[in-house]
């Protein structure tokens, strides 16, 4: 009997292991690095990119539940949110203001939005990641939900897809209108 | 059109690999020949399939296709050719493609070999390798295709991270994952073992070599990453207990216990469950490192593309595999009675200590790279298990087990005569002795741990080397008739001596690269020189080069020993990847059998000078050289006769047969 208990052991402590694997699971790591969730978006004020007049300011978020979208035409993953964003515009759920980061030449951003279409209210441009910085972007893409005083309310990190917009950006953004 | 075919043959691969499980496995269970019969054509034409997969990925990364996600997120026009065809395991999706081709790869080498198994056998076995294979094709399929198309292309691709551009990580992940898939082929022997209800010497010999090829493969592999770690990582450091690392560590520490308690099974017909166990638990662990490195659940500082969703699906691919098997294991395993009795002081004995100091190693190992995730997981906040904990807890575990490793070759099965084994095993003492005495006068600050470390491996080389002697009856016998004793000697006794020198000349490297390793970090303009464990280290000057897809600083430093004579110019270089928009580090060493010379350039700083890091590691080269012994000694090993696949089995095959009737 004792013998057959001995043969127990290994299962039961797998069935442990995947007790917490499955708690591990919840956390999601992606939200660790939100120390800027709920803080003020930085003090900005960008350059616009080339073919417009006005540039991103941190000024222009006030008043208005927004989207900041940081992004480069050198990012393939941008390509894949890229019509969603263009979706977003076109039945006018969020203005979204874009940061084009880091491109090495600084005729590729516009080049990019005039092949693929152009969803942003304003842009600016972000060549030594200053912003990036500020922001403490780790990657592109990534899109920071802002309420209407400028208060970065939640981060998508990785492509804003409609899964992602259903589940969490949309309702939010619902919610931040109404509150 | 090519990649519409790979993705296609994917498709075909995962019904070849539901019928290579369901077909063989019913039919071992109901008697039925023609459904076993399924097997090996089954496992030939997943093989199949996912080679034309494997290469109609291999294409789209060679031809830059950037039509293809993944193509487009991780490789780059203007990148070498040979990091082209790397790029394609460099990534989440294409490593997931190469893991289950390999796995296919071993099925059909099963089914190809294994003719002279019994057929219910060969069929159960298949039949395991078919529903591992089901499994992690339907995960690729579901969560990580690697032929998702991007449309429309971009102009270029992401590049692949140039950490990774480089030949030592190129061949990195196919070692690996031969050594981790290729303990797939024990466990579905252990499966098959558990469904059969019978575990026996032939059972053994078949387990054996697969294991021990899994296990050579592994080592290799392992040995790549951290020397990959080591040269270009700029650290300077040779591992890092990192998750990652220790995901494949664990196999690697349960195959090792694996490929001992086998060969028990084999000569003496005992630890016939604790073998068992062990062949789950090996890949089992692989299972885990994989699901480990890819779901997120532990941040790692070279984690792939983590992402919860794929998480959930490896969690219950694992759950049902590993927790399936270990159900098995508890329900059928208590019937493999062992039937070999042995005392404690005997060659059993002795594999068996090994064994109960490996796994509980690998339980420590285990312990520290979960904890993490377990204080997480109880809300109690964010720790990070490092370096320390492992020294203070693994390192003790194997200064025993080492001890007795020297000793275990000369004792005999059954019982065995400790006195005589210390009596023959002088040769051992002499050389712990000496390298006691030679590390205390030599080094020039006490340390306990290389004064451990030294004498242990002098006296795991000194026993080892002992028993050689004893086999040859050298210096009792004249030189000729020692010289035909060896010659005569088994391949597998050559191995065993080989793979535990090569142990012996890791330890040296590992003790001397930690205890004995000097460093400094400092600014230094050109023409300054700064002294570093008795090597003047002068930078003569810093520049630009342009490589072919990145931007260099290079600086150029000239080392002179205490005689004054140059004795390397080293050349490090920080680059720039546009592309990837990523630095690296190239760190310029000069390797000799005594000491390294590294050296690293880092930012510029004020007033034209840079920051410079030096190293001084002894000893470090032997790690590898240790490394590349054992898996050496695996090989040759495997080269024996009585590995050779089938060779032995013709006798064995009938007394299998006799057996199950």
């Amino acid at each position: 009997m004792i013998r057959r208990l001995l043969f127990l052991v290994p299962l039961a402590v797998f069935a442990v292991l995947v007790a917490y694997f499955a708690l591990g699971l919840t956390k999601d790591p992606r939200k660790l690095d939100s120390v800027l969730i709920n803080q003020p978006f930085p003090e900005l004020k960008l350059a616009a990119i080339e073919g417009r007049k006005e540039g991103f300011s941190t000024a222009d978020l006030r008043g208005q539940v927004t989207l900041v979208n940081i992004w480069g035409s050198w990012c393939a993953a941008c390509r894949i949110e890229h019509p969603f964003l263009m979706q977003l515009k076109e039945k006018n759920l969020v203005p979204v203001y874009g940061i084009d980061w880091r491109e090495k030449d600084p005729r590729d951003g516009p080049e990019w939005l005039k092949r693929f279409g152009d969803p942003y209210q304003r842009i600016g441009v972000d060549p030594e990641s200053k912003a990036a910085i500020a922001l403490g972007v780790t990657g592109a893409p990534e899109t920071f939900v802002v309420d209407r005083n400028a208060v970065i309310r939640y981060k998508v990190v990785g492509p804003l897809v409609p899964e992602v917009w259903d589940q969490t950006v949309g309702p939010l953004v619902e919610r931040l209108r109404k509150g | 059109m090519i990649v519409e075919l790979g993705h296609f043959a994917l498709v075909l691969a995962l019904f070849a690999a539901l019928a290579q499980c369901a077909l063989p496995l019913a039919g071992a269970a109901r008697g039925s020949e023609p459904w076993m019969a399924v097997g090996p054509p089954a496992a030939a034409a997943q093989a199949a399939c996912l080679a034309i997969a494997f290469a109609a990925l291999v294409h789209a990364y060679v031809t830059s296709d950037f039509s293809v996600l993944a193509v487009a997120q991780n490789s780059h026009s203007l990148k070498p050719l040979v990091y082209k065809v790397a790029g394609t395991w460099g990534n989440h999706e294409g490593s997931m493609l190469l893991w289950v081709l390999v796995l296919a790869l071993f099925g059909a080498a099963v089914a190809l070999f294994g003719r002279r198994l019994p057929a219910s056998f060969r069929a159960r076995v298949l039949g395991v390798q078919g529903a591992v294979g089901a499994g992690f094709l339907l995960f690729i399929l579901l969560t990580s295709n690697p032929f998702a198309r991007l449309l429309p292309p971009p102009p270029d691709g992401n590049g692949l991270n140039p950490l990774l551009q480089d030949p030592a990580l190129a061949l990195h992940p196919p070692f690996l994952y031969l050594g981790y898939v290729g303990f797939s082929v024990a466990f579905a022997f252990a499966i098959a073992a558990l469904l059969e209800g019978r575990v026996d010497a032939a059972w053994a010999r078949w387990v054996r070599p697969w294991s021990l090829a899994a296990w050579c493969f592994l080592t290799i592999g392992i040995a790549l990453g951290s020397w990959w770690a080591y040269y270009e990582l700029g650290w300077g450091g040779w591992w890092y207990w990192d998750p990652v690392e220790n995901a494949s560590f664990l196999p690697w520490l349960a195959g090792t216990a694996l490929i001992h308690s086998a060969v028990v099974v084999e000569k003496r017909d005992a630890l016939k469950g604790w073998t068992v166990f062990l062949a789950i638990v090996a890949f089992s662990l692989s299972l885990l490192g994989t699901f480990l490195v890819r779901s997120g659940v532990l941040t790692s500082v070279h984690a792939f593309a983590t992402d919860p969703e794929r998480g959930v699906f490896i969690l219950v691919l694992l759950a049902i595999a590993i927790g399936g098997s270990l159900a098995l294991f508890a329900w059928r395993g208590p019937q493999l009675a062992g039937g070999g009795v042995f005392q404690p002081i005997s060659r059993e004995g002795g594999l068996l200590l090994n064994n109960l100091l490996m796994t509980t190693g690998a339980a420590v190992v285990l312990l520290g790279t979960l904890y993490p995730l377990l204080v997480d997981a109880l809300g109690a906040g964010k720790v990070s298990v490092g370096a320390p904990f492992f020294e203070a807890t693994f390192v003790p575990l194997m200064g025993p087990m080492i001890a007795a490793m020297a000793i275990g070759p000369h004792l005999s099965w059954k019982r065995a005569d400790l006195a005589g084994a210390f009596a023959r095993m002088r040769l051992a003492g002499v050389a712990m002795i000496a390298a006691l005495a030679a590390t205390l006068v030599l080094q020039d600050k006490l340390s306990i741990g290389a004064v451990a470390g030294m004498g242990l491996a002098a006296w795991l080389a000194g026993g080892t080397l002992a028993d050689l002697v004893e086999r040859a009856r050298l210096f009792r016998e004249p030189l000729a008739s020692s010289l035909s004793r060896i010659g005569r000697m088994p391949r597998a006794a050559f191995g065993m001596t080989l793979a535990h020198l090569g142990l012996a000349v890791a330890i040296v490297g590992m003790t001397g690269a930690s205890a004995w390793k000097i460093e400094s970090i400092q600014s230094m303009a050109p023409g300054d020189t700064v002294e570093v464990g008795g090597y003047a280290f002068t930078l003569v000057g810093a520049g630009e080069v342009r490589g072919p897809n990145y931007l260099a600083l290079r600086g150029t430093f000239e080392v002179r020993d205490k005689a004054g004579r140059v004795v390397a110019v080293l050349a490090p270089e920080r680059r720039d990847y546009p592309v990837e928009q990523r630095q690296t580090t190239e760190a310029a060493l000069q390797a000799t059998w005594l000491r390294d010379l590294y050296a690293v350039i880092g930012e510029p700083t004020q007033g034209g000078a840079f920051v410079t890091r030096f190293y001084v590691h002894p000893f470090v080269a032997w790690i590898w050289a240790g490394c590349v012994m054992m898996a050496g000694g695996g090989f040759v090993s495997l080269s024996d006769r009585r590995h050779r696949l089938g060779a032995p089995a013709a006798r064995r095959r009938d007394t299998a047969i006799e057996a199950a009737r």
